[in-house]
């Protein structure tokens, strides 16, 4: 009885000790992203998605503290995955709101990776998970994988360079969730070049939006008309 | 050779009905305008359900370039009739007015005769697409401005970046030229078999509706059809507007255009010769 009533007091212990651990590597990583107020990136943003072509386009990224973020483009057509590229890390780590579990570990890159799963304690939340790949050397999150009440689920891929210390990635790629889209033909008017009856390939329901930063300019202020409403 | 194209441009120019097909085209596309100006947006949302769904799409989405985009589908395949009215006067026209065999009369070859009929029906179907080019796209980009063009197909969503639109509107309106003259020829080769202006150009119109319904339909019995008809290559002029552009395809329909245009006027030359005028 002893010997068990001790095993379990060690178990919670260890358990506790994990939590403690966690909480600490989301503390030291939300530390160096909170070094920057705010930002204004320039880089280049192309589209990727079985129903939608568009060419690669010169964007600028706008953020400001807590959660405040928009990608703009100089002129022509904006076109976003709806909801999914508003999630910045910031955001995502954000406040005390959360609970951090462990689900271990794993190699990404050649790096390995602590895996850490955010849930909200707000019961309102639009992100019900998150699952984090840390970095823990470098005190970088390089993936996340989130699950949202409304906008589906979105997966972030990120490449660090000279802003590393900012915590700020050099490449983003966002992987999405896409619906079916369809035209009627009669309403499209299309030329048929004679091989509407040959089967169709399978689409692929994902698609990906591939940021490219350039530079960064961190701390410099940012006017609050680029965020809109 | 240029002063028969000349008198018979006069001759053209000179019937008010010449500029129905210009009050009619100014018409529908100030409406088109007018509409989209005032009510482009639930337009939008109708033909972007699809994407909605997914994607966010901010920017001036209602440009010169979608408005002149959306005109052309609409209004090529109505252009046709306005062309067949006055193409299928050429020859019919004259017979029936009791001046073909006069004009035959004079010292001038029949095949000369039918060759500048032809091209002063080509200079007309000409002025008709550039005066619709200047309003459809010239007007709308006033009042409009400009952007990036959303293309929507039957299966995806194609965006040109804005500096990539313009040459493709000239490409787009040289095609349809191509593909409005080769109506004209239709309505000219009808023309020479009636002694009645109406005839012919009520059949062109007919075959127009016939082949452009079975054109538009999607059904697996009417699309081993539509490679042999000539409505579905005048629909080519939007593979300016692919990315990157087809130009095999483009040359083919092309090609194919040029040879109904040489087989029709061959066979109005050819009946012509022939033909005992008798009126």
């Amino acid at each position: 009885m002893k010997t068990i009533f001790l095993s379990a007091l060690l178990l919670l212990q260890t358990g506790l000790l994990w939590a403690q651990n966690e909480a600490a590597l989301i503390k030291a990583v939300k530390a160096k992203l909170d070094k920057v107020a705010n930002y204004q990136a320039s880089g280049n943003m192309s589209i990727d998605a079985a129903f939608i072509k568009a060419p690669a386009s010169a964007i600028t990224a706008y953020y400001k503290k807590p959660n405040r973020f928009a990608i703009k483009k100089q002129d022509g057509l904006n076109i976003l995955p709806k909801g999914g590229v508003s999630i910045n890390l910031s955001s995502l780590l954000g406040g005390e709101n959360v609970t951090a579990v462990s689900a271990g570990t794993t190699v990404l890159n050649g790096a390995p990776v602590r895996i850490i799963k955010l849930l909200p304690l707000d019961d309102k939340s639009d992100v019900v998970l998150s699952t984090l790949y840390i970095n823990e050397k470098a005190q970088l999150v390089q993936k996340a994988q989130v699950t949202t009440r409304d906008n589906g689920s979105y997966e972030m891929d990120m490449k660090y360079g000279k802003y590393a210390a900012w915590g700020l990635p050099d490449k983003v790629v966002f992987t999405f969730n896409t619906k079916e889209y369809k035209l009627p033909k009669g309403i499209a008017m299309e030329y048929d070049k004679g091989n509407s009856g040959k089967p169709q390939k399978p689409v692929d329901r994902k698609g990906t939006v591939t940021i490219n930063y350039t530079g960064y300019s961190i701390n410099k202020g940012v006017d609050d008309k680029v965020f809109g409403k | 050779m240029w002063q028969l194209t000349s008198i018979e441009l006069f001759k053209i120019f000179k019937k008010p009905r010449t500029y129905i097909s210009f009050v009619a085209i100014a018409s529908i596309i100030l409406l088109v305008q007018l509409a989209l100006y005032v009510d482009g947006e639930t337009y939008l949302s109708f033909v972007m359900q699809s994407v909605n769904e997914t994607f966010s799409i901010e920017g001036k989405r209602l440009n010169g370039y979608f408005v002149c985009y959306t005109i052309l589908q609409t209004l090529l395949v109505h252009v046709p009739l306005l062309i067949a009215l006055v193409a299928g006067d050429m020859l019919a026209g004259e017979a029936n007015m009791g001046t073909l065999r006069l004009l035959a009369s004079k010292p001038i070859s029949r095949s000369g005769l039918v060759l500048s009929k032809f091209a002063a029906t080509t200079v007309y179907t000409i002025a008709l697409l550039v005066f619709m080019a200047a309003l459809s796209l010239g007007l709308s980009i006033l009042l409009f401005g400009t952007s990036d063009l959303m293309v929507f197909k039957s299966d995806m969503l194609l965006i040109l970046s804005q500096k990539d639109v313009l040459w493709r509107y000239f490409g787009a309106f040289g095609f349809a030229m191509l593909a409005m003259t080769t109506v004209a020829s239709l309505a000219f080769l009808l023309s020479v078999f009636a002694e009645n202006s109406i005839g012919p150009i009520i059949s062109t119109m007919s075959i127009i509706i016939l082949f452009t319904i079975l054109t538009t339909m999607d059904i697996p019995l009417f699309n081993s059809l539509k490679p042999f008809l000539f409505t579905n290559h005048m629909l080519n002029w939007k593979g300016f507007f692919e990315d990157p552009v087809d130009y095999r395809e483009v040359l083919k329909s092309a090609g194919i255009l040029v040879a109904h245009i040489v087989l029709f006027l061959s066979v109005v030359i050819f009946v012509f010769r022939k033909k005992d005028i008798l009126s």
